[in-house]
């Protein structure tokens, strides 16, 4: 570091016409040839794997038969049946690692059927068709459940909820409905707005209601909302994000990479969104992938995930680390971050704060006895541009005043959602003791919609 | 390189496979290109009386049953014998004839049953060098409503009637053209072989409905909205032809009659059955009609090269082969016991033997050990029906084994024995000797 350097973030890196190009589908939908091709390979299992391994137990065999017998809507049927969230799903599980993964033609050919682009096809069929909804909701109980989030869990309870006939309302802190599937995903996951259409045909079962901007905040509104509602389901997410705690982290240019995405994510007009011209990623997982990615696509010259672990402890799924690998991101292992420099200290590194970030230095880790340890050596990156993607937190310490009982910072329930609190379920990745997975959270969701039901019409 | 030329009823060819009577020898353009690549003889699409042509329609002729993956299974059509004049048939057959001396040229006939009529067909034959006729008693559309085709094939005396007639006027070697739309296939080949006929050939096409169109509940394929029964082929109906060929085969009244075998042969493997059931060579259609002329270059490389690893000399050797193994239930060894197998390290674990077993035969496979997916056959249940075989998606991963005389079957609780023992003689046949 010889030479202060001015910090290189703007907007408008690529010409205009390339952003629709650059941010195309991800894994454009399958031609009906393809898809009956696809269907072929199927062995319709007995006991089928893939069912079992699926957290909300679609029976694939079934859906992908119906593929094959020209039954798109059934398919979709026994998908959404499963799983209300069937069409997300189809685009963001990390199949290679749920379904796919055990599916038998793995043994056999090293080749699984494509369980999710054919589960997409079926949906986004329906969806898409002139009669999109495919389930009545029973006759009005009578009954009011309060959901505290429309991300995955919140809007697969509300839904399932909303079909037995119960009157639930969804309460949300974001102006829009679908959690991350609207602010957490890479865009290229879900474009033209799936997730959007999606809730609109969640919310086309009728008895539900959303309410936007709406967080809750204090104790006093959750004992409010059981005052209110005969039931409720918290599935509110993680808000707050994990600091790096190390030097420099408030610097200009350093952010959380779940706020770059949703920014991303809601922005008309990609152009307008600044960029690093060397950005670095900090973290491993899918969340790490998504906004590394989507800076290189943004036009940043060069993109580094990095990692404090090795690759065998990346939890985003190898088809992810394939795929930003294939998208130019250099992703970089056992280094772990030290020291965020600014442009002000650039000259004399580990002085001084404030400015602009230009670098970030890090510390060359090593298993040792099983324990990973720092070797001594570090490395630096040039850096305009800093995501933090090293997890999330409930971060609301409320919950624990409200009498739930926390478990590594997230709500403690039973294996249905029931938290400590009579009256109240939570799901999704509020709840303690999941994957973090969409496909979980909709499970969650479903589980305790049942919990809930059973609740409210004991006699 | 394994010698393929074959002669059958007299009539010499390279190779023994013909491209059937149908619309890919309709021309010269058609079967010069199919002597181009490779094929042994062709029997020229069927020729009719003189006089202005039949007129096919002009919407779909055909039909299929296909695959998920859009190979086609069997194949259903409509056409009538050739539209096109007769003289102008019978100078491309004399003219391809001679630019191709050493191939095989049948002509297919199809006229009214009455005797001036073949005479008459006959003796313009005669100048076109053809090496032999096919009459067509087999059609099973159209031209059987006009009393020809399967008209005639339907009924053994005029089989035999215009068999003696063709022999009377012509020269030529005889084939007759059998349909499977028929109870029992032995009596036209006998008709045919009291008639005189050098040979039979079969089976044509089955009469057929392909399907109905789920939205305008039409028939498919429909012309116009209205659709008609055709001839079924393809691989489909191979199993069909092969039954009718070795039944004729092992006829003790029509033994030796030569035959052709017709009827889904798409490969080398599929003519071989019908040779080995008895066929002195094979005739081919919808496999052309998919693949294009070419595919006969693979037929013959992997004949050829199945007969060096045999070490057959000649096509000839192979005729026949397996009809001994050929029989009647009643005489089948009663005292025979196999079990499936299924070998553990190339089981896949997809279940469909277990489900297969479970739901619609015996009961024979489990589907767990100590916990865990796993699929066994329990010999103590298995009668070796070989259905597990049969859906099994990976290719000898579950086999039938034989159990060896004096080996306990452990559903009986018996020994095998090494007695033969059939229906005839069982304790249980009312009817025993």
């Amino acid at each position: 570091m010889t030479t202060a350097q001015q910090p290189d973030v703007r907007p408008g890196r690529l010409a205009a016409a390339e952003y629709a190009n650059a941010f195309a589908d991800a894994s454009p939908r399958l031609t009906r040839s393809q898809a009956l091709l696809e269907a072929e390979r199927c062995l319709y299992c007995f006991d089928a794997p893939c069912t079992t391994a699926c957290p909300t137990s679609i029976d694939v065999p079934s859906f992908i038969k119906r593929i094959a017998d020209d039954n798109l809507r059934g398919a979709a049927r026994t998908i959404l049946e499963s799983n209300p969230l069937g069409g997300m799903c189809a685009r963001v599980c990390p199949t290679e690692n749920l379904c796919e993964a055990v599916c038998v033609r793995n043994t056999q050919t090293g080749n699984p059927v494509a369980i999710g682009r054919l589960q997409r096809h079926a949906v986004d069929a329906l969806m898409e068709s002139s009669k999109p909804q495919i389930f009545t909701r029973a006759p009005a109980t009578g009954k009011t459940v309060a959901v505290v989030g429309a991300g995955p869990a919140g809007l697969a309870c509300a839904y399932t909820l909303a079909r037995k006939g119960h009157d639930v309302v969804i309460f949300d802190a974001r102006p829009k409905a679908g959690g991350l599937n609207e602010y957490g995903l890479a865009s290229y996951k879900t474009p033209n707005q799936f997730a959007q259409a999606e809730v609109q045909w969640l919310l086309g079962i009728g008895g539900i209601a959303v309410r936007n901007d709406w967080k809750l905040a204090n104790a006093s509104q959750l004992d409010a909302l059981r005052g209110e509602f005969d039931a409720v389901f918290l599935a509110m997410g993680l808000s707050g994000t994990h600091a790096l705690g190390i030097p420099g982290e408030a610097l200009s240019g350093v952010r959380d990479a779940v706020d770059f995405i949703a920014e991303l994510r809601q922005s008309p007009d990609l152009s307008t969104l600044p960029v690093g011209r060397r950005v670095v990623v900090i973290g491993g997982g899918m969340t790490a992938v998504d906004a590394a990615v989507q800076a290189k696509l943004l036009g940043a010259e060069s993109v580094h995930m990095v990692y404090r672990r090795g690759a065998d402890d990346l939890s985003a799924s190898t088809a992810e680390q394939e795929w930003a690998q294939t998208n130019g991101i250099t992703i970089g292992l056992w280094l772990a971050p030290i020291e965020l420099v600014s442009t002000l200290d650039c000259a004399n590194p580990g002085v001084g704060s404030g400015g602009h970030v230009c670098a970030v230095r890090f510390a060359h880790q090593a298993m040792v006895n099983g324990r990973l340890c720092a070797t001594g050596e570090t490395t630096i990156l040039q850096a305009d541009m800093v995501l933090k993607a090293i997890g999330q937190q409930l971060g609301n310490p409320l919950l624990a005043e409200a009498g739930l009982t926390l478990q590594g910072g997230r709500i403690a329930t039973d294996a249905l959602g029931q938290t400590s609190v009579p009256g109240v379920w939570a799901g999704g990745d509020c709840r303690a003791g999941g994957l973090d997975l969409t496909v979980e959270a909709v499970e969650h969701g479903k589980q305790s919609a049942q919990a809930i039901h059973a609740h409210l019409t004991r006699t | 390189m394994a010698n393929l030329h074959t002669t059958f009823a007299g009539i010499s060819s390279p190779n023994p496979f013909w491209l059937a009577s149908a619309p890919p020898t309709d021309k010269a353009t058609n079967v010069n290109r199919a002597f181009e690549a490779g094929w042994g003889g062709v029997v020229w699409k069927t020729l009719g009386e003189a006089g202005p042509p039949v007129v096919n329609v002009n919407g779909p002729r055909y039909g299929a049953l296909l695959s998920a993956d859009r190979r086609l299974m069997g194949f259903n059509n409509i056409e009538l014998i050739t539209d096109r004049d007769l003289d102008l048939n019978l100078r491309e057959i004399a003219e391809v004839k001679r630019n191709w001396p050493d191939r095989a040229m049948v002509v297919s006939l199809m006229v009214p049953c009455e005797e001036q009529s073949w005479k008459s067909i006959l003796a313009r034959l005669v100048d076109t060098g053809a090496d032999g006729i096919e009459l067509n008693f087999g059609c099973p559309h159209g031209m059987s409503e006009r009393g020809m085709g399967a008209a005639v094939g339907q009924v053994p005396e005029y089989i035999e009637m215009v068999t003696a007639w063709c022999k009377q006027y012509s020269k030529l070697p005889v084939i007759v053209k059998l349909t499977p739309n028929i109870t029992d296939i032995r009596l036209p080949a006998r008709a045919a072989k009291k008639g005189g006929a050098d040979a039979v050939s079969l089976i044509n096409t089955i009469n057929s409905i392909m399907g109905v169109d789920p939205y305008s509940l039409t028939m498919s394929p429909s012309t116009g909205g209205k659709g008609s029964h055709g001839g079924y082929c393809g691989p489909a109906v191979k199993p069909i032809a092969l039954n009718m060929v070795a039944e004729i085969a092992r006829d003790p009244l029509t033994t030796g009659l030569p035959i052709s075998g017709i009827g889904g042969i798409g490969n080398w493997r599929d003519a071989l059955d019908f040779i080995a059931l008895g066929a002195g060579n094979v005739q081919v259609c919808t496999a052309a009609m998919v693949y294009g002329f070419k595919i006969v270059q693979e037929m013959s490389d992997g004949l050829s090269n199945y007969m060096d690893e045999m070490g057959f000399a000649s096509v000839e050797q192979i005729v026949g082969k397996a009809l001994p193994t050929v029989t009647n239930w009643q005489y089948l060894n009663l005292n025979h016991i196999s079990k499936a197998v299924i070998n553990q390290d190339s089981c896949i674990q997809c279940g469909r033997c277990h489900i297969a077993c479970e739901d619609t035969s015996h009961q024979a496979i489990n589907c767990e050990k100590d916990g865990k997916r796993h699929f066994e056959v329990k010999e103590e249940e298995c009668v070796g029906c070989n259905l597990c075989v049969l859906v099994c998606p990976v290719p000898d991963c579950i086999t039938l084994r034989n159990l060896v005389p004096g080996e306990k079957d452990l559903r009986t609780d018996q020994e095998v024995s090494e007695q033969y023992a059939n229906w005839t003689t069982h304790p249980n046949n009312p009817m025993r000797v």
